[in-house]
């Protein structure tokens, strides 16, 4: 990899290799901030931000130019990073992708991206993503939809996922070194899939949610998205950590996941959940998620099949809570405090006008199917029934963790798929995040590896489930993946 | 059924079924869920958090001292206490509700059954069943009178912590329902776990009404809200009660709706603002995991609960032989009960006598000078130490009981002692044989034709005589005395 | 389960969205194909399950009662559409 001729380029290193030019001083943040700010004008095309804010990134670099000349760098210093506009930004647009926020500047920052900035990370921009995070294609944000920089023999515009879309298609072209991503039914994990990175969803309560505009509070969760395993392992290390302002934060210490990622899989119990083997998965899949098991296997893991027998009730029961809360979470958008107005003659008609024009289609979609499922008389047979249907999905994790120590499954049951091949029917669409939603039901970590390429050319991801609070085994397993791999990035080719 | 319970009408007796939710904001520095100030009556929207306003991506964490206060609350109405609850949120869109639910318990309250004894003016006691208590948010305020077109919200009211307290259908009556919250009342003063200020509204009642004839179901109940004192509780149910007869006597039916109460025409009215069909489609707050209190932390409250007005009645009535109503008006307030007490430590002797004639002093001329000038006990001119200095002085027959009402004025105007005040204006009265038989020879003399009709049997002139001879001395004749050398000098 | 036009109309009036007759055609039938999906989950006895709560921790954290915020006026208002004498606005509410 290293002998790649784009190696030299700055935008080609990946987060650890820039940190140790930064202070090795090769570079200074301020050249590698502009490279990036350049690139991000080279590839406006593929919209992946929302808005680029290269003022204060240069700024901010010049700060840690500054404190690396002192030697006083922090984690992250002079890294440039793009942020997933549904974290808020102190004084900077955020809109979740969202016409019904346009304009809108929180006078606070959130934890996670303060937690990144106060660890030195240069703030390139804020990228897009599905509006409110509800999307697998990055075709609902209203500032238009992203592109993957992969591309088919055919030349058509491909879909890079969602709902990080704009995340992941940054990291793949190097227009960030790095990105926040938020995962809450697979958002992290299939773009990462579809644009050949690595995204980490960890374990809920692990990142703090506190100032990230909340789609369904009791799955998202905020990851990193990255150009490989190390770099996910140093960024989640600096998300990561106990928010008394999240009474859902975990108080848990955060390990270092760099250190783990280091130890292998020797005697590592390894699942393979047959329920994962979709009718109707793609051949090259099947073949890449059995070349998996075997790298691991080679590499001193024991494999063992195991049986999560209500894998296929995780969409429906996902298509139930996620809606139900986001119905709730998204009434505050009502033209009163912040955002969009659309004036009425009365406080009903100035909601209503402000709502329907401010949300796209698919979020009104998810709020009415949201709103249907609380009311009155359908409460037990929709919301409670997928509660308790929800418990059995985790029960069967912690089952299967009785046996093994991590899960491996495909991250996506196709590869990125054009935008203009994108499905009518909300439900076939939905059907993207039938192998990762488990997972944020069951609240546990995941990670997705860009593992191997279609027979079309486009990149595959391979998906590690671990135990909760158990990141590590994630690293240590995705490592051996990565290592086995050998993923060329788009960037090399 | 006894009378009391028994509403005529043209159709013959009804019964009233009352049911009261009161809402009581807890006594706390903070929010509920965020980290701003609850104090009364500041700029708008300064005591409003990020998390008030709902701004995007904000988290409830909630405050510690309004849990501890709705366990001390539930406690003290002998309730349970609910060791795991949950945090539901109650769905619908208001001006004043910025994130579009409130933060509510809805299947698991903190607090589960509890009752009150309440007493009522002729000494009989009623159990009145309370069915939850639960903890949820206040709402913003509203301001719809400045603008004709347009209404202002103020967000600093929003987020406060309320305690609701659900009673269960058991009261009968416009009285029992005022007993209730004024027993209520008492408690949460008395824990300090809510200021009980109606005028401002942290205590707030929504009661609800509903009539039948005697053994027959519930009727249809309407629900009359924000009810913001005792008296238009007690009104409010009255003109509730003949509306819903009227009605049904009419042949009609009672709608189950929200009306106000307007105390300025003494009448109930239909809210049609309410009138949109709800359905608040209550869900746990996925931001909020399940509330759990351990047993040490209820028990550690327990044993730092004051002395609960009923306690403190029972302890009164035992060691000062008072009735239960004296007692129960003594503690109804922690002010009089305070007051009472502080009282007693200054009594020279400490007798059932003595604590009575406190007591008929403090709710008699104490009371009826303070709603004469429309002021509280604690702007009280006669501190407790000196009005039992007062007792005092009648107790070792200095003053008499009629002349103690003069000095009872005295002291009201100047705040000096009563000892003070009785040798200043020279009120001590006399206890000496000699000029108290002076005056009464003076007035056997004057009368020697009643002194004959006397001695011939008409005892009932024995008054008369006893009247000239206080009234002679000006008042300050130990009556006892003057009775004793009168009956002498008679023979 | 099947959503008619009123129901779908009731439902988008709790939800404060207008949904004229143009697009109620295309929204009721994407609604009940989402429904129809999710009725899969009946195939599963949960007779003797407790519905899951609290995600991965169980016990609510307290926080200490201290005025820690507020006076922010600036910030409350700052992107608020329509201000006067620092309180938010809105078409007059009637009671």
């Amino acid at each position: 990899m290293t002998n790649s001729p784009m190696k030299n380029d700055l935008v080609c290193l990946t987060l650890a290799e820039a940190k140790v030019g930064l202070h090795q001083k090769k570079f200074s943040a301020v050249e590698l901030t502009k490279a990036y700010l350049q690139a991000m004008e080279q590839h406006r095309s593929l919209n992946a931000y929302i808005l680029e804010t290269p003022e204060l990134a240069l700024e901010s670099a010049k700060k840690s130019d500054e404190r690396l000349a002192k030697g006083e760098g922090r984690e992250l210093e002079g890294i440039p990073l793009a942020i997933k506009d549904l974290f808020c930004t102190e004084g900077i647009q955020t809109t979740a992708g969202s016409h019904i926020l346009e304009g809108f500047k929180p006078a606070y920052e959130s934890t996670v991206s303060a937690n990144l900035k106060n660890a030195g990370a240069v703030c390139l921009g804020k990228t897009n993503m599905d509006e409110f995070a509800m999307g697998s294609a990055n075709i609902t944000s209203y500032y238009g939809n992203v592109i993957n920089p992969w591309k088919r023999a055919d030349g058509k515009d491909l879909t890079p996922g969602g709902s990080s879309g704009g995340s992941a298609s940054a990291v793949a072209r190097g227009l960030a070194v790095a990105a926040t991503g938020t995962d809450t039914g697979g958002s992290i994990r299939q773009p990462a899939a579809f644009s050949g990175i690595v995204g980490v969803k960890p374990t809920y309560g692990r990142c703090s949610r506190w100032g990230v505009v909340a789609f369904a509070s009791s799955l998202d969760q905020a990851g990193p998205m990255t150009r490989d395993v190390r770099d996910a392992a140093l960024m989640l290390e600096v998300m990561a950590g106990y928010d008394p302002k999240d009474s859902t934060s975990a108080p848990v210490d955060v390990p270092s996941f760099e250190m783990a990622m280091t130890q292998g899989v020797k005697g590592l119990r390894v699942g393979i959940p047959k329920e994962y083997r979709l009718e109707g998965m793609h051949e090259d899949l099947v073949a890449l998620w059995e070349r998996g098991t075997q790298w691991l296997k080679e590499a001193g893991a024991e494999i063992v099949d195991i049986s999560l027998p209500h894998t296929k009730y995780s969409l429906p029961t996902y298509y139930v809570l996620a809606p139900a809360e986001a119905s709730s979470n998204l009434a505050r958008y009502d033209g009163v405090r912040y955002g969009l107005r659309v004036p009425g003659k009365t406080l009903d008609e100035l909601y209503e006008n402000t709502r329907s024009d401010g949300f796209g289609v698919e979020v009104q979609r998810r709020i009415l199917i949201g709103t249907y499922v609380l009311s009155a008389g359908y409460y037990d047979a929709y919301y409670l029934k997928a509660q308790r249907v929800r418990k059995l999905i985790a029960q069967d994790f912690e089952v299967a963790f009785q046996k093994v120590d991590v899960i491996l499954t495909p991250t996506t049951p196709t590869a990125a798929f054009a935008l203009d091949e994108k499905p009518t029917d909300p439900v076939v669409m939905y059907l993207n995040d039938v192998l990762t939603v488990p997972a944020n039901l069951a609240g546990l970590p995941a990670i997705s590896i860009p593992a191997g390429l279609s027979k079309e050319g486009l990149p595959l991801g391979l998906q590690l489930i671990g135990p909760a609070f158990d990141e590590n085994v994630l690293f240590r397993a995705g490592r051996v993946l990565e290592e086995n791999a050998s993923f060329k990035p788009i960037l090399e080719r | 059924m006894d009378n009391r319970y028994i509403y005529e009408g043209a159709s013959g007796p009804w019964e009233l079924v009352i049911g009261l939710e009161v809402h009581a904001q807890i006594v706390s520095q903070s929010k509920l869920f965020s980290g701003a100030a609850t104090a009364f009556g500041a700029n708008p929207n300064t005591q409003v958090s990020l998390v008030d306003a709902a701004m995007p991506g904000m988290l409830p964490v909630i405050n510690e001292v309004c849990v501890t206060q709705a366990i001390k609350t539930g406690l003290g109405i002998n309730a349970e206490i609910n060791l795991v609850s949950i945090f539901d949120r109650k769905n619908y869109f208001y001006a004043d509700l910025p994130s579009g639910y409130q933060i509510s318990q809805f299947n698991h309250p903190i607090v589960g059954k509890g009752y009150l004894d309440i007493e009522l003016e002729d000494g009989t006691l009623r159990r009145i069943g309370i069915t939850r208590l639960h903890l949820e948010q206040d709402a913003g305020k509203s301001i719809h009178d400045q603008h004709p077109e347009k209404s202002y919200i103020d967000l600093n009211r929003c987020g406060v912590g309320l305690m609701e307290i659900v009673s269960e259908p058991d009261i009968r009556s416009a009285e029992e329902a005022s007993a209730y919250v004024r027993k209520l009342r008492a408690i949460v003063r008395c824990l300090g776990t809510c200021d009980g200020n109606m005028d401002q509204g942290s205590m707030r009642v929504d009661v609800n009404v509903s009539v039948r004839k005697a053994g027959e179901p519930f009727g249809t109940r309407a629900e009359i809200k924000n009810v913001n004192s005792i008296k238009f509780l007690a009104l409010a149910i009255h003109h509730e009660a003949e509306r819903q007869i009227a009605i049904l006597e009419g042949g009609g039916e009672i709608v189950q709706e929200t009306r106000l109460f307007d105390a300025g025409l003494g009448i109930t009215r239909s809210m049609r603002s309410k009138e949109h069909a709800h359905d608040y489609r209550y869900f746990p707050d996925p931001d909020l995991p399940p509330l759990v209190i351990t047993t040490d932390m209820v028990e550690s409250i327990r044993a730092s609960m004051p002395e609960l007005p009923d306690d403190k009645k029972a302890r009164l009535m035992q060691d000062y032989e008072l009735s239960a109503y004296d007692a129960s008006l003594l503690v109804l307030e922690a002010e009089t009960a305070t007051y009472f007490e502080e009282g007693l430590k200054c009594l020279q002797q400490l007798t059932s006598k003595t604590a009575k004639l406190l007591t008929n002093w403090l709710i008699g001329e104490v009371f009826a000078a303070l709603n004469r000038e429309g002021k509280t006990l604690e702007e009280c001119p006669v501190s407790s130490a000196r009005l039992a200095g007062l007792i005092n002085q009648i107790q070792s027959g200095v003053i008499s009981g009629k002349i103690a009402k003069e000095v009872f004025l005295l002291m009201w105007e100047s705040g000096e002692e009563a000892a003070v005040l009785i040798e200043k204006h020279g009120l001590k009265q006399v206890s000496d044989d000699g000029p108290i038989l002076l005056i009464i020879d003076k007035v056997l003399g004057e009368h020697p034709d009643k002194v004959a009709e006397y001695q011939a049997g008409k005892d009932k002139l024995f008054g008369f005589f006893v009247g000239l001879v206080m009234k002679n001395m000006g008042g300050k004749a130990n009556p006892e005395l003057v009775n004793k050398l009168l009956k002498g000098r008679l023979g | 389960m099947s959503l008619d036009q009123e129901t779908v109309k009731r439902i988008a009036t709790l939800a404060r969205l207008k949904l004229d007759a143009e697009r109620m055609g295309s929204m009721q039938h994407a609604l009940n194909s989402i429904l129809h999906f999710v009725e899969q989950l009946n195939e599963v006895d949960t007779s003797h399950v407790e519905e899951m709560v609290g995600g991965n921790r169980a016990i609510m954290p307290f926080r200490p009662d201290q005025v820690t915020d507020g006076n922010c006026v600036d910030k409350i208002l700052g992107n608020a559409p329509e201000v006067t004498c620092n309180m938010f606005v809105v078409p007059k509410v009637v009671e």
